[in-house]
């Protein structure tokens, strides 16, 4: 492995990536609005807003709820429930941002016909690959953890201090820390996977975005109760992507045949 | 080993299509070699199984002492290639993208190199400029300086020229003389007949088989001996019967007042033709010889090879 070329490639594709609208939406715009939209949430249930009042005024909290505030009770409570929704959208960055960075790097490559002269060069699949795959998890972590420290900052100052010191439990962290990068990798794998067969980078990235499934799954399942995403669930997540990643790295490397692809392609 | 390139009954199938069938040739180092066939020949296949692109189905290669498939990395380090889609990076600057190249390719003096090339193909003022806006001819150009950023022996381009107009062709075809006295390796694919005479030391026709190979002289005189044209004040039957009566002679004709005169050796022979015309009584005025376009000797190998195809499909 030559790092100097995997860090080339990372910078070739940084000058060409970003210049893509579809990239940089996804890059720049989707971040602003996953960190804005909680904030937001938690803005207008300041001090008890109009849902808040309305569990309060119930006798009990409704189950869901007490099993994610923990000793969180009242406003609080529903303020921290409300914003623990959102720890799936902090889930999906990771996600989406690479495998639209990757669909559009490796179609892109066919698409300008750099393929050939590229893979003519003394370069080995996996530097390329790593390069390629290196490019768009980076940027993807960077504004994952970004707009994590910014829904933070916003959070102490919108929020009471009991609900700030949530989002700095271990389920916060190791979702954000943990999940974050495996998730990064799982999209990567699967972009390149798709790249390898496929000739338009937004049916690359369309398709590649179905990994998103699973995630809003769960989304779901919090929303109406059936699941909890606590601890245990996050570390039973990661450690079966850990799983996965390690097979789809793999095969993606094993699916990339550089004759296939060149000869493939017309 | 002098042999820049060897290849061994190369060959190369496509499912059922025979692409390349059993190649045999050795290129020295130096020389300016052309493939020369239609569309569909086989020249891309062959130049891409040579950049070890892609594997061979059938037969071995070297190239630079290399062999494909098996030394791969060092192949690729030691050609540089014209790619028949010369693509770039539309995005970025000329410059970047032969920086971008130049690394891949592990060049040490990355400014230098670029430099060097963009000045000798006159890129060097534009080199800011996004790729994405320029002309096809200096996408070539610039297609030619990554080929050449990391000093390659061997140097590959797929149809160098075509889709340039005349202007930009005649450039492109100066470069390669230059590379040419610089002593590389150079294969030029190409099925501008032109070009492969002025440019190549030997042609190898090609249509998925080899059909003909040597230099472009040479191809002529194969296939056509040579001709002299003698410009008489009166050419008659009498004067072509008795030099076509001499045994060296393959064939004469008479043709718009002048004695046409096929034959092997006009350097030994044309005195002798000379002495039994003036001895008949004859006036030569002038002696010339007669060229053939490299054209007529390409289309007769092809319509050959297309004509015994078809005699062996109605067998
Ligand atoms: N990737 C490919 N898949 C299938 N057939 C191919 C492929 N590339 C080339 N061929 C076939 O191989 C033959 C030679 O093609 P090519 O090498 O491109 O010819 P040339 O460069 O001389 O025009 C053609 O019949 C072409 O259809
Ligand atoms: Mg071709």
């Amino acid at each position: 492995m030559n790092t100097t070329k995997i860090w080339e490639i990372m910078k070739k594709e940084w000058g060409e990536v970003f210049k893509n609208k579809i990239v940089l939406f996804a890059v720049a715009f989707m971040p602003i609005l996953f960190t804005v939209l909680p904030l937001y949430i938690l803005y207008s249930t300041q001090g008890g807003g109009d849902i808040a009042q309305a569990f309060s005024a119930a006798e009990e909290m409704p189950s869901e709820f007490a099993a994610v505030c923990g000793s969180l009770t009242g406003s609080d409570c529903t303020q921290f429930f409300l914003v623990s929704q959102f720890i799936i959208l902090f889930l999906m960055m990771p996600i989406i941002i690479p495998v639209t960075i990757a669909s559009y790097s490796i179609v892109g490559e066919k698409t300008t016909r750099t393929l050939e002269p590229l893979l003519a060069t003394p370069l080995t699949t996996l530097e390329l690959l790593a390069g390629k795959a290196f490019a768009a998890v980076t940027p993807a972590l960077v504004v994952t953890w970004l707009s994590y420290i910014v829904f933070m900052v916003g959070t102490s100052i919108i929020a009471s201090t009991a609900v700030f010191l949530k989002l700095l439990e271990p389920v916060w962290l190791l979702a954000i820390f943990g999940l974050g990068p495996l998730l990064s990798v799982a999209g990567v794998s699967i972009a390149v996977m798709i790249s390898s067969r496929v000739n338009d980078p937004r049916i690359a990235e369309q398709l590649s975005s179905l990994v998103v499934l699973p995630l809003l799954a769960l989304f779901m399942g919090q929303s109406f109760g059936l699941v909890t995403v606590n601890e245990t669930v996050i570390i039973w997540i990661a450690l079966i992507l850990l799983v996965l990643d390690a097979g789809m790295l793999y095969f993606a490397t094993q699916l990339f045949q550089r004759e296939t692809i060149l000869t493939r392609w017309k | 080993m002098t042999e820049m390139i060897v290849t061994n009954n190369l060959s190369k199938s496509f499912g059922d299509n025979l692409a390349v069938d059993k190649l045999s040739i050795l290129i020295p180092a130096g020389e300016v070699f052309g493939l020369l066939g239609p569309n569909g020949a086989g020249k891309t296949t062959t130049i891409r199984m040579l950049s070890s692109l892609i594997g061979p189905t059938g037969g071995e290669a070297f190239v630079a002492g290399f062999e494909v498939g098996k030394n791969d990395y060092d192949i690729r380090k030691n050609i540089g290639i014209l790619t028949e889609a010369p693509g770039m990076y539309d995005r970025l600057s000329a410059e970047r993208n032969l920086a971008f190249f130049a690394s891949m390719y592990e060049v040490k003096d990355v400014p230098g190199q670029i430099e060097k090339y963009l000045r000798m193909l006159g890129l060097w003022d534009r080199r800011k400029e996004e790729v994405g806006k320029f002309s096809k001819g200096m996408k070539q150009k610039l297609a030619i300086a990554r080929a050449l950023l990391h000093e390659p022996q061997v140097l590959f381009l797929d149809e160098p020229t075509s889709g340039l107009d005349p202007e930009a062709s005649l450039l492109v075809r100066e470069f390669i003389q230059e590379l040419r006295h610089a002593g590389r390796t150079i294969v030029i694919c190409t099925h501008n007949l032109n070009e492969a005479d002025r440019l190549c030391d030997r042609i190898a026709v090609f249509k998925s088989h080899l059909l003909a190979l040597d230099s472009p002289a040479n191809l002529r005189r194969q296939l056509y001996g040579r001709t002299v044209v003698f410009h008489l004040a009166e050419a008659n039957e009498k004067f072509r019967g008795v030099v076509e009566a001499k045994e060296f002679v393959q064939e004469a004709k008479l043709a718009e007042g002048k004695l046409i005169v096929t034959l092997d050796d006009p350097e030994i022979h044309n005195p002798e033709l000379i002495r039994v015309l003036v001895e008949q009584g004859a006036e030569i005025r002038f002696v010339g010889e007669l060229r053939r376009k490299l054209e007529d000797v390409y289309l007769h190998f092809v319509n050959a090879s297309s004509n015994s195809e078809n005699n062996n499909e109605h067998n």
